[in-house]
């Protein structure tokens, strides 16, 4: 029997190293200024998925990613870990999507997929931080939810029980397939790339991709239908043109403003015994300490 | 019509902080857009909700009151809101950024297609003028957040679809009582008029809540370590400081992601705001994301061997010099001095 999971990625700008020029002048993201990584908690999920799959007889593991021609690298690279294949859905449509829009065109692209048992992707993604894409996908599909998982504990006639991860605590939670689950940073970390599989798929390509070899490697895709990664475009998914891209995103950026504090003057001291003593009395003489 | 609501996170019977807080935002907006302030409570034995809540100036009080609705799942209480925004039409929904309010805001936005602006830092009314399509909007709820690993800060506004919801974190905004004997008024509702039986697919089997034990947001001192500290040993120095000074141990995000300090000690965007009466940083380059914050403490006092680190700047004092040598100092002055 099928089991078939679709894991959710994004490829991100790595925000924990932002240069000077990531800014465009009219307050949008520089992407192409930023190294683009796997979002960290995707691959979280992607473990999860790679786990249920050697569990599970014939389940497959998918990843969808909406993004530029470049996002088939995090296809290609969770090929490298053990998924099957991967969808890249890609068009200008899709640009200038908020959390809403975005989940909406995954939503399309999940439904044309057929048959899907389970839906897995990160808590949030690192450029916006929103944990919004998850349960929005869930609402739109019509299926339940289960946010912040750290660990899928069974699996067993279509019930899942999960251990959640809670700002306060612990709950461990079970729900009916197919349902979305949102996995936690806390979970356990992604395998490292394969290197049979990364032998195996480093030709792996999307259409796009294939035409920039040029017509000599034609044959060499044809004997290889493993290595093709599918790429969809706006009009290969069933939608209605309103809910994508910028049309479809109820929220505007009204304003981007660069961040900067106001400077105190400063009293600038020593570590010397005499200062520090000296500060200490002055706090205490003032009442901030003692 | 066209009020503001707040949904009420409960625990044990007690309304969560962050609620209040955010009760006390809404009743100021409510002020600005001359409207009503109104709360949802969805729970089981409710009955001492109210005396909680009123405080802050709410109007109406919508009590769901059923078994099945504790603890929190995802779909009953998304059912819950979206049918009764549906009758209501809010201009503004306020929820908490913790673990219930970021699962339920993108589910409850996504069934009304609103707008959600998540891990706000300010809320304010403003206009705005979309200029492609030549209109005007007067009393938009500008919501304010940090963006991009919290190098920009955004104002995102929702023109044209209600309600214009936000998420806030725990402590970013104040608590404060409007009048102590207010009461507004009570709407029980009928939860079967909201929310179908096939809503409960998923159960929770159990459960484990810890009270925080620590209470960083409310401590008037704080000494907080950062990625220059150097390892989990070192921060002993500060939890020796901070004990000796009756305050509490924070840390910026890099000491807790190198894993010298626990998550829940983490200050900054990502982590707990805090306003202490005295902020120590112990080698804290001061990331914005971390000053953000922390930079309404009332006295800031930096220690970095370097003396260019950007906290520097917002400090009312810089010690140059290593945690190692004038931690020790200060503890021993301290003893020496407080008699």
């Amino acid at each position: 029997m099928s089991f078939n999971i679709v894991v959710l990625a994004k490829q991100v700008p790595d925000t924990r190293n932002v240069g000077k020029d990531a800014m465009k002048a009219d307050g949008t993201v520089n992407r192409a200024a930023l190294a683009a990584i796997y979002n960290p908690e995707d691959l979280n999920a992607l473990e999860q998925a790679l786990r249920l799959k050697s569990k599970i007889k014939g389940a497959t593991v998918h990843i969808l990613t909406m993004g530029p021609a470049r996002a088939a690298e995090i296809i290609r690279e969770s090929m490298y870990r053990g998924a099957d294949g991967g969808y890249l859905l890609s068009g200008r449509e899709f640009a200038g999507s908020d959390t809403l829009a975005t989940s909406y065109a995954l939503a399309c692209a999940i439904r044309k997929m057929g048959k899907i048992d389970l839906i897995l992707c990160g808590r949030q993604a690192i450029d916006g931080d929103t944990a919004q894409v998850g349960p929005q996908v869930a609402e739109k599909l019509g299926l339940p939810q289960i946010t912040y998982a750290e660990e899928i504990l069974d699996l067993k006639d279509k019930k899942i029980t999960v251990k959640r991860r809670l700002e306060r605590g612990v709950e461990i939670v079970k729900g009916s397939l197919p349902m979305v689950i949102t996995v936690n940073g806390s979970a356990p970390e992604c395998r490292p790339r394969h290197a049979k599989l990364t032998m195996k798929y480093k030709r792996a390509a999307t259409p796009t991709e294939k035409q920039e070899k040029g017509d000599d490697y034609t044959d060499f895709y044809d004997a290889r239908p493993y290595l093709n990664i599918t790429e969809w475009g706006v009009n290969d998914i069933e939608h209605d043109i309103q809910w994508l891209g910028l049309s479809g995103s109820p929220t505007k950026v009204k304003q981007i403003e660069n961040v900067v504090f106001t400077a105190k003057e400063s009293k600038r001291l020593t570590a010397s015994d005499v200062e520090v003593e000296d500060l200490i009395k002055e706090l205490i003489a003032n009442h901030t300490i003692g | 019509m066209n009020n503001i609501f707040v949904y009420l996170e409960i625990e044990d019977g007690i309304v969560g902080d962050v609620s209040l807080e955010l009760l006390t935002k809404g009743r100021s907006l409510a002020k600005q857009l001359n409207c009503k302030l109104e709360a949802v409570a969805a729970g089981s034995k409710l009955d001492g909700i109210g005396a909680q809540v009123f405080p802050y100036g709410v109007d109406v009080l919508y009590l769901a009151d059923d078994k099945r609705l504790f603890p929190y799942t995802s779909m009953p209480h998304t059912s819950l809101l979206v049918n009764l925004f549906k009758e209501e039409k809010p201009q503004i929904a306020l929820m908490g950024a913790t673990s219930i309010g970021r699962d339920l805001g993108p589910r409850v936005s996504s069934a009304l297609f609103s707008g959600l602006t998540a891990d706000c830092t300010s809320l304010e009314i403003g206009t705005y003028e979309d200029k492609k399509a030549g209109k005007v909007y007067e009393n938009l709820l500008y919501q304010i957040r940090p963006a991009f690993g919290g190098n920009i800060v955004a104002t995102i506004v929702n023109p044209d679809c209600r309600p214009q919801m936000a998420t806030v974190r725990e402590g970013v905004m104040k608590k404060e009582i409007k009048d102590a004997k207010f009461v507004g008024k009570t709407i029980k509702m009928d939860v079967s008029k909201y929310v179908a039986d096939t809503d409960f697919v998923v159960e929770v089997i159990e459960r484990h809540m810890e009270k925080s034990k620590l209470n960083i947001k409310g401590s008037p001192i704080i000494v907080s370590g950062g990625y220059g500290v150097g390892s989990a040993d070192n921060f002993k120095l500060l939890h020796e400081l901070a004990a000796t000074l009756g305050g509490e141990v924070g840390a910026s995000r890099a000491a807790v992601d190198a894993g010298f300090a626990e998550h829940e000690r983490q200050i900054g965007q990502t982590g707990t705001t805090v306003r202490p009466k005295l902020y120590i940083a112990c080698g804290i380059s001061g990331q914005i994301q971390h000053i953000a914050g922390m930079q309404e403490s009332a006295m800031i006092i930096a220690i970095n061997n370097d003396p260019k680190a950007p906290i520097n700047a917002i400090a009312d004092y810089v010690i140059t010099g290593t945690i190692e040598e004038v931690l020790p100092k200060m503890i021993k002055y301290y003893k020496k001095n407080s008699k």
